[in-house]
Order: C-alpha cells, then structure tokens, then sequence
C-alpha cells in the first residue's frame, strides 16, 4: 500500500533562520515549509548552508534568530531535553558516513532508537530484524559495522534511521560516501520505504541524481533558500 | 547516430528482410522516432550498392518488398571497426544551453535566471526518468540511464556557470 501524498498540512518549517559560527555566518534569512508526506531534496554549493538548514529543521542545532516549526510545536525556544525528546520520538536520520555503533551488530544499531525510547529489548530486536529482508540485507543481522561493505552499512543506518516510524526521516548526503551503484540501491529503498509509510523526507544533496528521487528540490545560497524558479541574478 | 551502420549491425545477426530491420531498429533505438520505410529500403539499396550487403530475390508476398538481405564480410568490417570506434566526444559544443547564456551575457540579460529554469526543468526530466525505472524494464533503464547522466553533466555545467556569472559577463562584454 502507498499512502497517498503529499498532503497540504505543514509538517517541518523554518522561518527566516540566521545562524552564524563564530565570524562566518552559515544562514542568513533561510525559509523552508515542508508539507507532511512529501520529500524535499535541499541542494547548493558547498558552504551554501543547507546541512546548518537541515540541521536545525531536525533540532540538532538552534538558530541564532527565527523559529523552527515542527507538527505546530515551535522547535527552537524548546529546552535542549525536550528537543533531544521530540528528536528522538518525531524524526530519523541517516548521515552521508551510517555513524553506526561500532561496538554493536548491526541489528543492534538498527533497534537503537527503539532501545533508546523505552521499548524493551525484545520486541526492539524483533521488530529491527524485520528490516533486514526488505533491504536486502539477509543474514548480515549479526555482523559489526567493519564487517559491512559501505552500501550495506548504510542500508543498516536507512533502516535505523525508520525503524522508529519517524514523522520526518533527515538524509544528509545519505549516499555520498557510495559508488553509483550503492548510491541508487539505498535511494531505491529509501524511497520506497517512505512512499509506503508516508513518511516525510528533508534531503540534503548536492548530487542530482539523488535529488531527482525526491518530490520536488529547493538550493540554499548563501545561507538563503531559493525555488529554483523566479530567482533574479 | 549512424542508420545505415546500426541497420548493418542488425543485419549480421541474420539474413532480415527490411520488415525486420525497421522493427528491431524501433524497439531497441527508435523511442519515439520510428524509421521511415522509405528510409530503411533506401539505406539497404545504398548498402547493397556499396557492397556492404547483398539483395536476395524478391519473394512472392503482400506487403512491402520482400526482400531478404545478407551482410558481406565488408559490411561486417566495418561493423566490427564502428563498434570498438569512440564516438566524438564532444557532440553537445554548440548546445543551446552555451547559445543562451553567452546571448543573454552579451545583451545583458538575466543569465542567471535563465539557468535557474533550465535547471529546474533539467531536474523535472531527472525525476520523470527515476520514476519511468521505476518499471524496471533492463532496456527502459539503461536508456534512462544514459539520459539521466546526460543531464547530470548539464546539471554540473549550469552550476558551475552559475557560480562564475560576473566573471563570463565581463569576459563577453569587457
């Protein structure tokens, strides 16, 4: 079943976002609505902003001015426990290098968000396991993250990053550390998985190829958001 | 792309009547734009002349000439040459992309602009190809394919443009 999307109803905003680090500014006036279900691929240059962009969508970082939205909670003025909260419980990630636990079985990796919400170890390990036929990655349930090739790695961090049944599932870069080939199997898989659940996508890429999976692409420019038409030179 | 060697390629596989040759050629390179019978008889008639083929007999039959060609160890030469020679690599030089962007730089007109709806069309075409591989048919996505990194490399070069604007309007109008 595909659920139908995307909806009108605003799940994810920025409004007018400034952040600076240190002397560099890395947002200056970045506005972004996202509506639940679709998925936005977040393109530009490099040092454009658009990981900062992401990053504060997703709670990771606060901005120095402007709110950030998510589910009609404002996001920014939340104490850091109630933002590690709703991170937690509302969204998932999936980085451009999977970040797993080194020390833990990639099933282990996969129930961690689980795990870390209160489910019981058990019922978080089953429903971890599930993941692994679907992406195919049978059998490869008990192997350590260095025992993984990088495209499998990062089918474990996709479904770590879903297993939680995340509102909103954050990709940055999710395939720039994979050939073209790795690259479009996680972005196949990614982008099923999501169309089933209607689960909303915010993509960071500056690969186009990747970003043609999503729904529609906006580029960050120095620190600001542009659609790509009706922009003046 | 070159008619006449694709058709002989086609042609050493078996002896094919013209009728074949125009089907295989649709399936597998015509997308959309189908051969011409008139196109593919006049190919075969020239291949013939230049003895890259031979014309068998014409065959009792209704329908078009019913003809059977056979390829020649000249024609299957010069297949096998085709086949391990390098297409030009730069067949896009003069593409309307570098048409327009140079004008608009000349007449001082938005270039940037223009790039950013080239770009955002480029993308609608990428995204209409990811879904159409969506079908999973092996031919179907390896043509896809070819478009897709074709734009991409487009993609790049508007980015890159886009990026040096003021340095290539000086450059055109110093």
């Amino acid at each position: 079943m595909t659920v139908d999307r995307p909806g009108t109803e605003t799940i994810t905003e920025a409004r007018n976002l400034f952040l600076s680090f240190g002397e560099t500014p890395a947002l200056r006036g970045a506005s972004l609505t996202v509506r639940r279900g679709e998925s936005v691929a977040v393109m530009g240059p490099s040092g454009s902003g658009k990981s900062t962009l992401l990053h504060c969508l997703a709670g990771i970082l606060v901005p120095d001015e402007g709110e950030v939205w998510s589910g009609g909670q404002r996001l920014d003025t939340l104490s850091d426990d109630r933002r590690s909260a709703l991170r937690r419980d509302k969204f998932g990630f999936v980085f451009q290098y999977g970040q797993l636990v080194p020390e833990l079985t990639a099933e282990e990796n996969v129930a961690l968000p689980l795990l870390l919400s209160g489910t019981r170890r058990g019922p978080a390990m089953t429903a971890a396991r599930r993941w692994f036929p679907a992406l195919g990655l049978d059998g490869l349930e008990r192997r350590r993250s260095g025992e993984l090739s990088g495209g499998q790695a990062q089918r474990v961090a996709l479904a770590r990053g879903l297993v939680a049944d995340p509102e909103v599932l954050f990709a940055d870069e999710p395939t720039g550390s994979l050939d073209s080939v790795a690259g479009e199997l996680v972005m196949e898989l990614l982008t099923a998985a999501v169309r089933t659940r209607g689960t909303t996508v915010v993509l960071v890429t500056h690969d186009a190829r990747v970003a043609a999976y999503a729904d529609r692409e906006v580029v960050v420019r120095d620190g600001k958001v542009s659609t790509l038409t009706g922009v003046e030179p | 792309m070159s008619v006449p060697l694709t058709l002989l390629g086609l042609l050493e596989r078996e002896p094919s009547h013209g009728y074949d040759l125009k089907r295989d050629y649709d399936m597998y390179f015509g997308r959309g734009k189908p051969l011409r019978y008139s196109q593919v008889y006049a190919t075969l008639s020239r291949l013939a002349r230049d003895g890259k083929a031979i014309a068998g007999p014409v065959e009792q039959g209704a329908g078009p000439e019913r003809r059977r060609y056979v390829i020649t160890d000249s024609g299957t030469s010069d297949v096998e040459r085709w086949l391990t020679e390098p297409a030009p690599p730069e067949p896009d030089l003069q593409s309307e992309l570098f048409a327009k962007v140079v004008l608009a730089l000349l007449l001082g007109r938005p270039a940037g602009r223009y790039l950013d709806l080239q770009r955002a069309a480029h993308l609608q075409r990428m995204r209409e190809l990811t879904e159409l591989k969506r079908d999973g048919e092996p031919l179907n996505v390896l043509l896809a394919d070819h478009s897709i990194y074709r734009l991409e490399a487009d993609l790049r070069w508007i980015d890159h443009t886009a990026a040096r604007l003021d340095l290539l309007a000086r450059a055109v109008r110093p």
